[in-house]
């Protein structure tokens, strides 16, 4: 049982309860009761501004699960992460490795590898738009070949990949570059007095001491992945041929949502989205004893 | 080979390199920036030799979009809805964090779940409530609409409270036995401790806040309550293939990022590796 508190206990208590008060009430607010409000919707059928919702059970479910357009979008949104996150990790990796020495030029590097971080993805997606174009495109020009980046259907994710993984390499390096700077250099002078070099060092040194970081992007970058929205948005016309090959579920749920306005169905997507989510992340977690190693 | 020479080999390498991976990642900027200054008809000619604009640099493009889409506006709405985010994130969550580092309350467990569980819920499923909170409150196409979702932040709380948990004990008893109160204790000798977190979080606010497309285009369609980001979509669509004028754009929103990263890149580097850049 709670003892009566001291008048200095009492102080304490009333400090910390105001001065939580603003994030906690706005979190309640702003995300908590939007959690219930988006599966009270995904349960009903949606009138305009959220007026006149009826209630229709699991219907949109059953509906979503005979969308052949759900499973097609997140399927191009597993597709999308399934390329660009390795591309991303051992790109990123290899650039941090070289960098994590003494050397001249280093915040050089760092300063350029790290633009595209700083960039609305918008504006980076009308960049790699007009360098996509066919006819123009500097990469056409450069490679001189004719290959339609954005409108042929079997390339297009790559073209979207591309513009992904050249944007997130950055950012993944500094990372990588701060998981490096950790690991202590004994580890290193007891490798190499046993005689160990090289690529084995890397591979038994560096790799597992620096597994934590690789986790952590790992798993961001599946969220990420999933999340996929302004880049395809931007890259892709709505109406070329290559578009549903591209469109990923998160647009699949802005387009219910927002542009056809059937909320509860957009709702039902997301909900659909989050379990997908927690599936991967439960895994990921369980994967997590197996290969990453914390000291 | 000498160990010297060999070190000097493996540098050069090293070198060239980092220098080819460069220019990959410079080459889309220059190529936005040269294109910008072409006229159309430049910027389409198959003449690889017209790299650079052939007929002088053509400023028209800038003026062009610059007046039809009115960027005086759009700056001021990204940079207010910037500043706002900054501020209420930063005060609510430093605010936060102290209490939930440093002092003993009731239910305090309990508070920080609800602090752990947003930051595990996935984003998207706030999107439409928060949506219908702004269309029924009437205020789409205002600053309120932009602030709204970034008001307060339990990843920031999250920082904060980290920031605060790590400083030792010592330098608040010190002092409480001066007769400080908790507000100044806070306020006088903790905050400034933990600066180097809230600057993290400002510019890990700041950055996502100026990249978010899908929040200002749904909560802001009018072109001139949006932000920098989501009119690029609709310029897109206005200059269809006028190619100049969409890089004239596109430079247009992301030069002054850009110049205040070169400026404080060291903090924004360091706000990345805290933050992990969960953009």
């Amino acid at each position: 049982m709670k003892k009566k508190m001291t008048p200095r206990q009492r102080t304490e208590a009333i400090w910390g309860l105001c001065l939580i008060a603003p994030t906690i009430i706005g979190l309640l607010i702003l995300n908590y009761y939007p959690i219930f409000e988006t599966v009270w919707q995904s349960l009903c059928k949606t009138g305009d501004f959220g007026k006149g919702n009826t209630f229709i059970g699991l219907t949109n479910f059953i509906n979503l699960f005979q969308d052949k357009e759900v499973f097609s979008t997140l399927f191009n949104s597993f597709k999308y992460a399934v390329l660009s996150l390795p591309l991303t990790i051992f790109i990123s990796l290899v650039l941090a490795v070289l960098m994590n020495r003494k050397m001249h030029g280093r915040t050089v590097y760092r300063t350029i590898y790290f633009l595209p971080m700083v960039c609305a993805p918008a504006a980076i997606a009308m960049v790699w738009k007009w360098m996509f174009n066919q006819d123009y495109g500097l990469l056409n020009h450069l490679i001189g070949t004719k290959i339609s980046w954005v409108t042929d259907p079997t390339i297009a994710l790559i073209a979207i990949v591309v513009v992904g993984v050249w944007s997130g390499i950055g950012n993944n390096m500094i990372l990588f570059l701060g998981g490096l700077q950790d690991i202590p250099k004994d580890y290193y002078e007891a490798a190499s007095v046993d005689g160990s070099t090289g690529i084995h060092t890397f591979f038994h040194i560096t790799i597992p001491l620096l597994s934590p970081t690789i986790f952590f992007v790992v798993q961001t970058g599946v969220m990420g992945a999933l999340n996929l929205f302004d880049l395809p948005y931007m890259i892709m016309d709505q109406s070329s041929r290559a578009w549903p090959s591209v469109k990923t579920i998160t647009y699949l749920f802005y387009e219910y949502a927002f542009e056809r306005s059937n909320r509860g169905y957009g709702a039902a997507i997301i909900m659909f989205l989050i379990a997908i989510i927690s599936i991967i992340t439960v895994i990921l977690q369980k994967s997590e004893k197996k290969w990453v190693h914390y000291n | 080979m000498g160990w010297d020479a060999k070190k000097r080999l493996t540098s050069t390498v090293v070198h060239l390199f980092l220098i080819l991976g460069s220019i990959c990642m410079i080459t889309p900027f220059a190529w936005m920036i040269l294109t910008a200054f072409k006229t159309k008809s430049e910027a389409i000619s198959v003449n690889p030799f017209y790299i650079f604009p052939a007929s002088g640099w053509h400023f028209e493009n800038f003026v062009e979009v610059w007046n039809s889409y009115n960027f005086v506006v759009l700056y001021k709405n990204t940079l207010i809805m910037i500043a706002l985010r900054v501020l209420c994130a930063c005060l609510t969550a430093t605010l936060a964090g102290y209490a939930f580092g440093r002092l003993r309350f009731p239910f305090k467990n309990f508070f920080f779940a609800i602090i752990l569980v947003q930051m595990m819920v996935p984003g998207q499923i706030y999107i439409i409530p928060q949506y219908l909170i702004v269309s029924r409150l009437h205020m789409m196409n205002t600053q309120f609409a932009l602030l709204l979702p970034g008001a307060v932040t339990a990843f920031g709380t999250y920082l904060c409270k980290q920031g605060y948990q790590t400083l030792p004990a010592s330098l608040e008893e010190a002092a409480e036995l001066d007769g400080c109160n908790i507000g100044q204790r806070f306020l006088l000798i903790m905050l400034p401790l933990t600066r180097s977190s809230l600057v993290s979080l400002g510019i890990f606010t700041a950055l996502f806040a100026y990249k978010d497309l899908m929040w200002p285009m749904i909560v802001c369609p009018q072109t001139n309550a949006t932000t920098l980001t989501a009119a690029l979509s609709r310029l897109q669509g206005q200059f269809v293939s006028n190619y100049p004028q969409i890089m004239a754009g596109a430079v247009m929103a992301v030069v002054p990022m850009l110049i205040i990263y070169l400026i404080f890149q060291k903090q924004f580097v360091e706000g990345i590796a805290t933050t992990g850049g969960k953009l």
